[in-house]
């Protein structure tokens, strides 16, 4: 009983502080439950795209992607192929491990980080520019080799202050609107704003083709529209603000299954 | 208006003590207006009570500035789509007077400190704001009297 109590009074705390964080006060993270999909959310229209990969837009990325994976590129005369062999093995499972700390830098890098640091330093090219079509055709073909695997972070010491940040921006007010991700995404998905239905705001289908975008975007495209959508100050795809958020929303969608590449309104 | 429940005037009350001691006004905005008893009862700007216009309001209720209707219905405005992340806005010209409805316009924390409604007059204690939009409230003085006039005719 006094057990049931104190676990009462924990999620209460942790609730209540989490929704009303004004300035950035420590907050207990937490999960929505039960932990649903966007695809959930979305319309017959756009969960048929996604289910059928020959009626799926996204696939166009993926195929470019494959061909981008075995063409030699940079002074290295190296393909990915030439030290990856093949992805369908090489590559399995890995995206849903995203973002992670590399080892030689020590610092934060999601899929399309490790993708670029791959075409500087073992393949001697020029980096690809995030959006680009490149980038996000190998970012797709190599997320597509973790489809239907369970998104899966693990939160160390090596990451923990990354985490916490994201965490931090994820439940802090911001932007003229003066919502934080939380008041839509935790409190009111299923519900309407406007003619869009709030999911969970989950990255596993991302990089995703978007009915909106007219094409294919990756999950900092997704999360930037929701800072434009608060009116706040926008971070640049590939920021520090945007990593350590995605470190924190993989954390929140543990165990969701990825879907790259997704299909969105 | 429905029975408030206990937290809500609890929080409402705290909130209240703050904005009896420090009203409000933001330096160099020209954004100004005492709340109190859950009212604002001076209009935001004299002028543009005598002039208000109902159809302008509706006009502004609707636009992607305001966009009132991403959250509320008001089937009144003949829109096509409306959210319902708060209760529906038809009938709150019988529930609400234009005192109350300025305060919740103003500062919907004010009421509910776990509100999704944006203050729509309030240009201080907001983070990473665009840019091109810091230190400007959401709407200005004349719009939100123009609103209030159109909500007014939802009776
Ligand atoms: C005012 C409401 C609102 C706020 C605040 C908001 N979002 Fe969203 N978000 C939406 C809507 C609407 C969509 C589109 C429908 C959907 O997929 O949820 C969306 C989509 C998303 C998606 C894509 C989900 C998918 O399956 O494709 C992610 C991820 C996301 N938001 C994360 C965030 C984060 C992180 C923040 C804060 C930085 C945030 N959102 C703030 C309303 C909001
Ligand atoms: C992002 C969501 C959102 C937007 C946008 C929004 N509101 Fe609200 N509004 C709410 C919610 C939620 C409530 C219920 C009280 C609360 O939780 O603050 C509310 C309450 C109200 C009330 C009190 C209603 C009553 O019956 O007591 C009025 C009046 C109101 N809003 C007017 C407006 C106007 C006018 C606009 C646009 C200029 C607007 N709202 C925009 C979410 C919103």
């Amino acid at each position: 009983m006094i057990r049931r109590g104190v676990v009462l009074l924990l999620l209460l705390a942790v609730t209540h502080s989490a929704i009303s964080a004004q300035s950035a006060q420590p907050v207990q993270p937490f999960r929505p439950t039960p932990l649903k999909s966007g695809i959930d959310f979305s319309g017959a229209e756009v969960r048929a795209l996604q289910q059928d990969d020959f009626s799926s837009p996204a696939m166009l990325w993926v195929t470019r992607g494959e061909k981008l994976w075995n063409e030699p590129a940079g002074n290295s005369g190296k393909s990915c192929a030439t030290c990856h062999k093949d992805a369908r093995v090489s590559m399995k499972g890995v995206s849903a491990g995203y973002p992670k700390v590399d080892p030689d830098t020590a610092k934060l890098t999601n899929l399309e980080g490790r993708i670029n640091q791959c075409r500087t330093q073992n393949q001697q090219a020029a980096p690809l520019r995030y959006e680009s079509d490149e980038l996000l055709a190998l970012t797709a073909y190599v997320g597509l080799q973790s489809r239907g695997q369970p998104v899966n972070v693990v939160i160390d010491t090596q990451n923990r202050r990354n985490f916490e940040r994201g965490r931090d921006i994820f439940y802090t007010r911001m932007g003229q609107i003066n919502l934080a991700c939380t008041h839509c995404h935790d409190r009111n998905f299923g519900r309407k704003l406007l003619n869009d239905t709030i999911s969970q705001g989950h990255g596993n289908p991302y990089p995703a083709y978007r009915l909106e975008w007219q094409t294919m975007g990756s999950f900092h495209r997704r999360l930037r529209a929701c800072f434009f959508g608060v009116r706040a100050e926008l971070p640049p795809a590939g920021s520090q603000d945007l990593l350590d958020l995605e470190l924190f929303l993989a954390w929140r969608s543990q165990g969701l299954k990825v879907e790259t590449p997704g299909v969105r309104k | 208006m429905t029975a408030p429940d206990p937290m809500r005037t609890m929080r409402g009350a705290a909130v209240w003590v703050i904005a009896l001691a420090a009203g409000c006004a933001a330096p160099g905005s020209g954004v100004r207006y005492t709340l109190s008893g859950g009212e604002i009862r001076e209009p935001l700007s004299n002028a543009a009570t005598a002039a208000a216009d109902a159809e302008r309001g509706r006009k502004v209720l609707v636009s992607r500035e305001a966009n009132c209707i991403l959250c509320h219905a008001a089937a009144e405005t003949g829109e096509r789509f409306y959210g319902n992340l708060a209760p529906p806005l038809s009938g709150v010209g019988k529930r609400l007077t234009a005192a109350q409805m300025r305060a919740r316009i103003v500062d919907p924390l004010f009421f509910n400190q776990e509100s999704i409604m944006p203050a729509y007059y309030r240009v201080e204690g907001l983070h990473r704001v665009a840019e091109n939009l810091r230190g400007k409230p959401i709407l200005s003085a004349e719009q939100i009297e123009d609103v209030i006039a159109y909500l007014l005719t939802l009776q």
